[in-house]
């Protein structure tokens, strides 16, 4: 740090960071638009200039813009200098030049960059007499919303779309002040993260299109701290409801996690809370009761004397599961996935926890200069790490740009720098994948062979490694290829899947990283697990699936109870059906209509992520806590609370409990602050301060102004009133200070620009490094393809493989049609001239009929479906099948 | 395809071999081509920028900038490879020298990008030819191909044992691409938009190569150069400012035209003697000295001589060599409109006060000529196009705001007199004045 000089007042800043950050840092007002903490300077907007001195005796200073200027020790500046304010100003009316005068109508309004920037400059007054411009604007598909008029032309949408997320179908046409962001002609943008623009756009050209329909001004939502569950990686969200609806999800800054950005499945997945799939009501024999009823038949069927099974779910909290376990006793709790799955997510878990590497968090994974994807397409089975591997690619071009004495905030410089070089990136995949266009190579093949390409490097990297036999001379070159990057590196990167539905492939990674760190690498490994909460349930612990059923058999009268799953997606179909009908009865606690649901005799609503309180453990062993943002006015309840009955009188008592029962989950109570939790005596609002009509908001029912309900759960309160100081970082509901009422209000919170949020990162990590274990020596044999029959695989989507988020009305409509894909030369001989073809795919018994697709890098000899989109879902896959054309 | 005009000032280097059917490598050669290189090539790089720092050559663009020492910066070493790119795109209203050059004696430009080149050590150089100058493309082309067929350009040029190529390409009509690091990015494929420096091209140029980028009158200047001999070259100008220049005379003179004087040069003599005076006998009202984006000078300012220093001394620059040449009947705000439309056209979008200040100075200009002006548009004027000076990130907020100011500063009287709904006193015959003759 060094000390720099603002109006005359002495100040720490960091020299390698420039004046706007250290101003920003110092929780200055100093205003800006195309500068961005995620994504540097590069001085379009010239918002941010003040005036710098020479030293102490000079007092006419130049105008610089901070963004663009080092923090350097003994730099004099002035943000107040009357040179430098009216410049600013002068900035802002030049915007406003063109910038409509549309607030009112604005979905921008009320958290409008533009809108907080422009009260801080103070420009009020239009002096041009002149029209505005106007163009024309695009549909850019179910996402994003486009009102090009309001563009103030600062680049952040093209910078972060293009440069950041690496997609290329948005871009800036035209010149002088007729630059329009848009696409080359309407149509879906093609970023998995185009959601971001909502936020990165400082003003309304970019908005929410499924807000749009539902539309709350942001001070008008109840918000809450929210996880997002549409995939395992656990990035922070904040939730915002009106009316009973969930309104929409926007970004949560964890500096840990997910930064800045979200990917779209987690943003506009949570439209699926509003769905009309919803259970609202408990059910017995699918017809609606009381909520009293449902109680009464759940204590009656539980206490009635039968056995009770339990199956858990890879989606529901830690405390739902452990509601169950607890009711069911643990030697009756069941994992509810397959056994594949299962023992794929175990080994996971072990290796994360016994092995020396450390488990990536995704700011490890930005961080990382080589990178080793060994069987997933990221951006389709655990979306936001694609975007942050495809930031670790510029890793090894810094070291240029440091001797060049080029800063790395100077974003335009540093990508001129890098041209085209990146750090390496090595895919192994059964398939095509999003980020193939940036890797150093990749591969396509087999698991079988992914695997042993893993093994390979391993053994590349450490002889003590084992060997691979019968090693082709193509995979060895490769394997030393990939083993020189990694060591090469400084922090090496190895990331591995479920997607494969190979352990091998899980192991193989586990002896590169191993291999890594045995031989004085800090390398880290990062292992996507199949749902939200997969490697919770694996910590808690259950029995796997297959000795279920025989649980069942045993006991001709159980009573099945399934927790937040559809067993139809876990398992073979054939299975559940006799699972469900050996059973004496089914008990079901969902969120959403499924085919599991549909049996139960007694079904009972269960929260969904906005409605509930729990904790998840992601991918990297965080376990984060997610707080409920409205209570429902229905029977919805969190399912631990259904099923603890009443044993509980809140979350802290489950969670406490959990910690005496489950040591090694004992630190979980620990991911946010107890519901005992006040600052200075007051709970943290939901509301904020400007949120309107509470009193009223129920007047067309009853005049009464109703009591806010209660939160015996958490400290966070259903009222606007409360603590007014910043709360612990995983309490926080929402990000809103003085004058910054736009989600770049989290300047405020944090701790430096860029930086963890003021007390502390959210969550707590249960997986640290340990010393023990060995290298795995299960190499399998090559793949070798069969001349009549295909390996069926799934293929994940990120739009559709998910089971909750496909109930999205956004994202249901970019969900794929089934399809059974094959490569180009299998295909062959099944197409028919010129029109689609059906196929029909057959194995185990099972035959299902789906459209025929070419996928040209799919290796020869596999077949694809895509994941959880077919009724064949459920199935234990990979598997052999024959394909037929359908007649 | 424009004649040419001369006059017994005229100190003739890079014009000497204009209208004498250089385009053609025969006639080129006959005319002592391709010698310079030749020599070049035993001087070896150190001696080749010992010869160029000691000419006293200075850029030919606009800025100014010592050619030699510009060379010098790249480094010897570089991993990446280097690049020697010429800016061929003409841009600056009023400029219309590097036209010649490219139609008289492509040979030129050729062997200057060679010979710089050989001083950086490149292998690859690159001619940037505006997209309006699309047609002049054949002839260079065509002159890339004899050097090529000569034995000049490709492997082993001159069997001198080092290989050097030359690709020509055209710009898409960008004003803005005339900034060195603007023509990089055009030239990868890019949007023409300023690039951030540091690093400097000499460091992170063309394809992140170390790049010299020189203007075309520079590079068609250095074989010259070496032809004539450096010392000797120096001796034409004035101190600091070596050798000749070619003066783009246009507006209301006598004989306009491309005229290559010694820098230095009185301007006032430019006008009244080598270009004939004003045309019709009319009386001077202003000179742009230096093209479109230099501000104005009043006659009783035009007694100087016309090099980098004294033209800066006098409140103006040098620029690009485009004298513009106003009489009497021209209106002013209506020059200045002129000048700000091309501008505001021409703004490449990336910053506000330039995007979004000329645009709006524009809109005034405009509706202050037809009569709609108000008082405060004047001094409005004023502060955007102090709004935009220095603050941009490129120089082309400079080059609207510059002359804005001149004229605001120099004729506000001018301004004042159309406002109240007054029509124009000055503009005579309208637009005519304004026309080309």
């Amino acid at each position: 740090m060094g000390t720099i000089y603002i109006d005359g007042k002495a100040s720490e800043a960091d020299p390698k960071q420039n004046l706007l950050h250290a101003c920003l840092s110092l929780g200055l007002n100093l205003p800006y638009f195309c500068w961005h903490p995620a994504m540097g300077s590069v001085g379009a907007c010239r918002q941010c200039a003040v005036k710098q001195f020479k030293d102490a005796q000079d007092t006419r200073g130049r105008l610089v813009m901070a963004c663009m200027t080092p923090a350097a020790p003994d730099t004099r500046i002035s943000l107040q200098d009357p040179e430098a304010v009216a410049f600013r100003a002068g900035i802002i009316e030049g915007m406003m030049l063109n910038h409509p005068h549309d607030c009112p109508v604005c979905d921008e309004g009320g958290e409008c960059h533009l809108q907080d920037m422009t009260v801080m400059t103070g420009h009020d007054y239009r002096r041009s007499r002149f029209p505005k411009r106007t163009f024309h604007d695009q549909y850019l598909g179910p996402f994003v919303y486009h009102q090009m008029n309001r563009c103030i032309q600062c680049y952040r949408c093209v910078r972060f779309y293009r440069n950041y997320a690496g997609e290329d179908d948005l871009n800036a046409f035209g010149i002088s002040n007729e630059v329009f962001f848009g696409r080359e002609q309407d149509g879906v943008l093609k970023s998995e993260f185009a959601g971001n623009l909502v936020e990165v756009c400082p003003t309304g050209v970019f908005t929410d299109r499924t807000l749009r329909r539902h539309y709350t001004r942001k001070w008008d939502l109840r918000m809450a701290p929210s996880i997002c569950g549409h995939c395992s990686l656990g990035c922070n969200t904040t939730m915002g409801e009106r009316y009973g609806l969930l309104r929409r999800v926007v970004n949560r800054f964890n500096s840990e996690v997910n930064g800045y950005f979200l990917c779209d499945r987690g943003r506009y997945g949570y439209e699926f809370v509003n769905s009309e799939q919803r259970i609202r009501a408990a059910q017995i024999n699918g017809a609606p009761t009381s909520v009293t009823e449902a109680k009464r038949r759940l204590s009656s069927l539980v206490a009635g004397g039968q056995q009770l099974i339990g199956i858990g779910s890879p989606r529901a909290s830690i405390e739902s599961n452990y509601a169950l376990r607890r009711l069911v006793g643990k030697d009756r709790f069941f994992c509810g996935v397959s056994d594949g799955e299962w023992e794929r997510t175990r080994a996971m878990v072990e290796i994360l926890q016994a092995g020396p590497a450390r488990s990536a968090s995704l700011r490890d994974v930005e961080l990382s200069d080589a990178v080793l994807i060994l069987g997933e397409d990221v951006t389709n089975s655990a979306p936001r790490m694609a975007l942050s591997v495809r930031q670790s690619l510029r890793q090894q071009s810094f070291e240029t740009t440091q001797k060049l004495r080029v800063p790395l905030w100077m974003d335009d410089a540093v990508r001129e720098i890098a041209q085209a070089k990146r750090s390496p990136l090595f895919i192994a995949a059964a398939g095509a994948t999003r980020l193939d266009d940036v890797a150093t190579a990749t591969y396509k093949a087999a698991p079988e062979d992914i695997a042993r390409l893993g093994f390979a490097v391993a053994h590349e990297i450490d002889a003590k490694a084992p060997e691979v036999p019968d090693l082709s001379g193509e995979m060895r070159e490769l394997a030393a290829t990939i083993a020189t990057a990694l060591t090469g590196a400084k922090h090496p990167l190895v990331i591995a899947g479920p997607s494969c539905r190979s352990i091998s492939v899980i192991e193989s990674a586990a002896n590169v990283a191993r291999a890594l760190c045995d031989n004085g690498h800090s390398a880290a490994l990062s292992l996507i697990a199949p749902a939200c909460n997969s490697f919770g349930l694996a910590l808690l612990g259950a029995r796997p699936m297959s000795e279920a059923l025989a649980a069942v058999q045993d006991h001709g009268d159980a009573t099945l109870i399934v927790l937040e799953n559809d067993l139809y997606r876990q398992l073979p179909a054939k299975l559940v059906d006799g699972y469900l009908a050996k059973a004496a009865h089914l008990i079901v606690l969902d969120q959403l209509g499924n085919g599991t649901t549909a049996k139960a005799e007694l079904l009972l609503p269960a929260g969904t992520f906005a409605e509930s309180d729990g904790t998840l453990v992601s991918n990297e062993g965080r376990a984060q806590r997610f707080f409920q943002v409205f209570v429902p006015e229905d029977g919805i309840k969190e399912s631990w609370r259904w099923l603890g009955d009443q044993s509980w009188s809140s979350l802290d008592d489950v969670l406490s409990e959990i910690g005496t029962e489950i040591p090694r989950l004992a630190s979980v109570i620990g991911a946010a602050p107890l519901s005992s939790f006040r600052i200075a005596g007051a709970k943290i609002p939901r509301e904020p301060h400007r949120y309107s009509g509470r009193t009223s908001i129920t007047a067309n029912i009853s005049v009464v102004e109703p009591k806010p309900p209660d939160d015996p759960d958490s400290s966070l309160s259903y009222s606007m009133e409360g603590a007014s100081i910043q709360p612990p970082a995983a309490l926080q509901p929402f990000f809103w200070a003085p004058g910054w009422n736009s989600i770049q209000a989290v300047n405020k919170f944090q701790s430096e620009i860029g930086e963890a949020l003021r007390g502390g990162v959210p969550g707590v990590r249960l997986f640290e490094t340990s010393t023990g274990g060995g290298y795995f020596d299960g190499i399998p044999n090559p793949f070798t393809r069969r001349t009549q029959e295909w390996l069926l695989l799934p293929i994940e989507h990120i739009f559709g493989s998910e089971e909750l988020s496909a109930h999205a009305s956004s994202i249901a409509e970019l969900v794929t049609e089934p399809y059974l894909a094959l490569n180009p030369a299998d295909a062959a001989g099944f197409l028919a001239e010129g029109k689609p073809t059906v196929v029909e795919v057959a194995f185990g018994g099972l035959k299902q009929r789906v459209p025929l697709k070419v996928l040209a890098e799919l290796p020869s000899g596999l077949a694809g479906i895509p994941a959880g989109l077919t009724a064949l879902c459920g199935e234990e896959l990979p598997a052999w099948c024959r394909i037929e054309r359908a007649s | 395809m424009a004649y040419l005009v001369s006059h017994p000032d005229e100190v003739k280097v890079v014009s000497s071999r204009f209208g004498k059917g250089a385009a053609s490598i025969e006639t080129y050669l006959a005319l002592d081509g391709y010698s310079s290189a030749r020599k070049a090539i035993e001087l070896g790089s150190d001696g080749i920028i010992a010869e160029m720092k000691a000419s006293n050559l200075r850029g030919r663009g606009g800025a100014g900038f010592p050619t030699g020492l510009k060379w010098s910066f790249v480094p010897k070493q570089s991993a990446k490879p280097k690049y020697v790119l010429l800016n061929g795109d003409e841009s600056e209203p009023g400029t219309c020298k590097d036209r010649l050059i490219f139609e008289h004696d492509p040979h030129s430009a050729i062997e200057g990008v060679i010979i710089a080149g050989l001083a950086i050590g490149a292998r690859m150089g690159f001619i940037y030819l505006r997209g309006e100058y699309r047609y002049l493309l054949t002839i260079m082309e065509r002159a890339i191909d004899e050097a090529y067929a000569h034995g000049f350009l490709g492997k082993n040029i001159f069997g001198s044992g080092i290989d050097f190529d030359i690709r020509s390409h055209t710009g898409a009509g960008a004003y803005e691409v005339g900034e060195e690091s603007a023509l990089m990015e055009s030239l990868e494929g890019k949007r023409g938009i300023p690039r951030i420096r540091p690093p400097f091209p000499a460091v992170v140029g063309l394809y992140g190569g170390p790049t010299v980028i020189n203007n075309a009158e520079t590079l068609a200047t250095v074989p010259h150069v070496f032809r004539i001999g450096a010392a000797e070259y120096a001796k034409i100008g004035t101190e600091r400012n070596g050798g000749t220049r070619l003066f783009c005379l246009s507006g209301n003179v006598e004989r306009p035209g491309v005229y290559e004087l010694p820098m230095g040069y009185n301007l006032k003599k430019m006008i009244y003697e080598v270009g004939g005076g004003i045309a019709g006998g009319r009386a001077l009202k202003a000179v742009v000295p230096g093209g479109a984006s230099t501000p104005v000078l009043l006659p009783e300012e035009i007694d100087i001589g016309m090099d980098f220093d004294q033209v800066g001394k006098a409140g103006s620059m040098l620029g690009s060599g485009g004298v513009v040449v106003l009489d009497d009947r021209v209106c002013i705000v209506e020059f200045a409109l002129r000048t700000m439309r091309f501008y505001q056209h021409e703004s490449c979008g990336w910053c506000i006060p330039c995007r979004e200040g000329t645009d709006w100075l524009k809109k005034t200009l405009t509706r202050f000529h037809a009569g709609g002006g108000v008082a405060k548009d004047i001094d409005n004027m004023r502060y955007l196009a102090e709004n935009i000076m220095g603050r941009t990130l490129c120089p082309l907020g400079d080059a609207a705001a510059m002359p804005t100011i001149g004229f605001l500063k120099k004729f506000r009287k001018e301004f004042e007199d159309h406002l109240d709904g007054k029509p124009c006193a000055y503009a005579e015959q309208g637009d005519a004045a304004l026309a080309p003759a």
